[in-house]
């Protein structure tokens, strides 16, 4: 299963969604992306995007300066 | 069998493109939304970057309102595109710089040209939450006429809290939606918005004061048309807009000013930027981190430094040692006595 990964570090909000949505559009279902992004504004971006288009967060993880979020593609 | 229809709804994050999209839901529309950034929407930007907003919620409002409709939600970066939209308006800017006949327009336009894209997917036509008499610039009766004609919309723009005061449109004429189920919302007056949003079990929304953006801010409108005038050109960068939310920005000479943090998080932020901006900080005492927008000569040092210093815990020590970085340059090191308040008079504040 392939995984990519996508840098949104330093991009304010909305910008990691944008930049995760287009990459998301390029891939199949299944697959996964992991975004690093640095601004917290999308631990609760990014779900929600997630959840309205049907896509899933399957890990998330923030530490000090770095957040990462992991999407799988749905159908 | 009937055809299901499809619409596409611009959505701001406000109450009435909510309502707008909730009315078509009632009458089997099958509603995705799509919701363009500017650069200069209200989001949640500071509350990233500030310390005191940091517990309060980080909800961008376009996505909030289109989980709460249960429909799809496309953002669309059009920054570049937007510049144009923002430097030269045909119809002029409201009270600050903001555009909004031209920004409507645009947004529409873009949203045809969506649907074009998107064809494969089916959209009839396009809705938005306006309301005749909302706002003064864009929401007027004869504006409505202008935003479909020249949007290249036409009579596939519906606006359902207003159908019933405009001409019929293609999906009224053709019965994809019923026009006697539509509304006649008109003026400034917001309670037939909130007694349908009642009705519709909506009670949590955002009601932004202004418009959908930034530049309905005097503040921000002024700090933008100074930049401009410093820069003799109107152009922006990204960066440009970001650091007009962030910090004080005090411009005690025409050549440079500075963009002083006003808290540890405004700091943080400062810093990405030192690889681009010259940075000045306090090294003896703890201060905030302050960039310099424009040229800096070095005999203007002492000038900024003591700005600088006024604003960090040194401010009443007979003097502060602080560091200037040039990007690119070694570091150097400056000692000032800090200005007082009165120094730093309120003509310089942008
Ligand atoms: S307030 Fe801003 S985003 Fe809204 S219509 Fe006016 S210029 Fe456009």
């Amino acid at each position: 299963m392939s995984r990519e990964q996508l840098d949104a570090r330093r991009m304010l909000c909305p910008m990691p969604v944008i930049k995760t949505q287009n990459r998301v559009a390029t891939m199949s279902a299944g697959e996964e992306l992991e975004v690093i992004c640095t601004d917290p504004g999308a631990l609760s971006d990014i779900p929600a995007w997630a959840r309205i288009n049907g896509h899933q967060v399957i890990h998330s993880v923030q530490d000090e300066d770095e957040i990462r979020i992991t999407v799988r593609v749905g159908a | 069998m009937t055809v299901k229809h499809k619409a596409v709804a611009l959505i701001s994050g406000g109450l009435d493109s909510m309502l707008a999209v909730r009315v078509l839901q009632e009458q089997g529309i099958e509603v995705e939304g799509i919701n363009f950034y500017t650069g200069f929407c209200v989001e949640g930007h500071t509350h990233a970057i500030r310390n005191h907003d940091k517990n309060k919620q980080k909800r961008n409002n376009a996505l909030w309102v289109a989980e709460q409709l249960g429909i799809k939600l496309h953002i669309v970066d059009v920054i570049e595109e937007y510049k144009d939209v923002l430097l030269n308006p045909k119809h002029g800017y409201g009270a600050n710089m903001n555009p909004c006949l031209d920004c409507k327009i645009f947004m529409v336009g873009k949203a045809v040209e969506w649907i074009k894209e998107h064809h494969k997917d089916g959209f009839d036509f396009i809705i938005t939450g306006e309301v005749i008499g909302q706002r003064p610039m864009s929401q007027r009766k004869h504006t409505m006429p202008i935003i479909s004609e020249q949007s290249g919309a036409d009579d596939l723009l519906l606006r359902p809290l207003c159908a019933k005061n405009l001409p019929m449109t293609k999906p009224e004429r053709e019965g994809w939606v019923d026009r006697e189920k539509l509304y006649d919302f008109h003026g400034r007056n917001r309670k037939p918005q909130i007694a349908l949003a009642k009705e519709f079990g909506l009670n949590d929304f955002a009601t932004p004061a202004g418009g959908c953006c930034f530049l309905t801010d005097k503040n921000y409108s002024d700090k933008l048309v100074d930049l401009w005038q410093a820069r003799n050109s109107r152009d922006y960068e990204m960066d440009d807009i970001m650091l007009l939310k962030v910090g004080r920005h005090i411009r005690p000479i025409p050549e440079f000013k500075l963009i002083i943090a006003r808290d540890a998080g405004e700091s943080k932020f400062l810093e990405g930027y030192r690889k681009q901006f010259t940075s000045i900080y306090a090294l003896s005492h703890s201060g905030p981190m302050a960039l310099v927008d424009g040229e800096l000569k070095e005999e203007h040092y002492p000038l900024a430094a003591a700005i600088v210093a006024r604003f960090g815990q040194g401010r009443e020590a007979d003097e502060v040692e602080l560091d200037i970085t040039v990007p690119g340059q070694d570091s150097m090191q400056i000692r000032t006595s800090p200005f007082s308040a009165e120094e730093v008079p309120q003509e310089w504040y942008l």
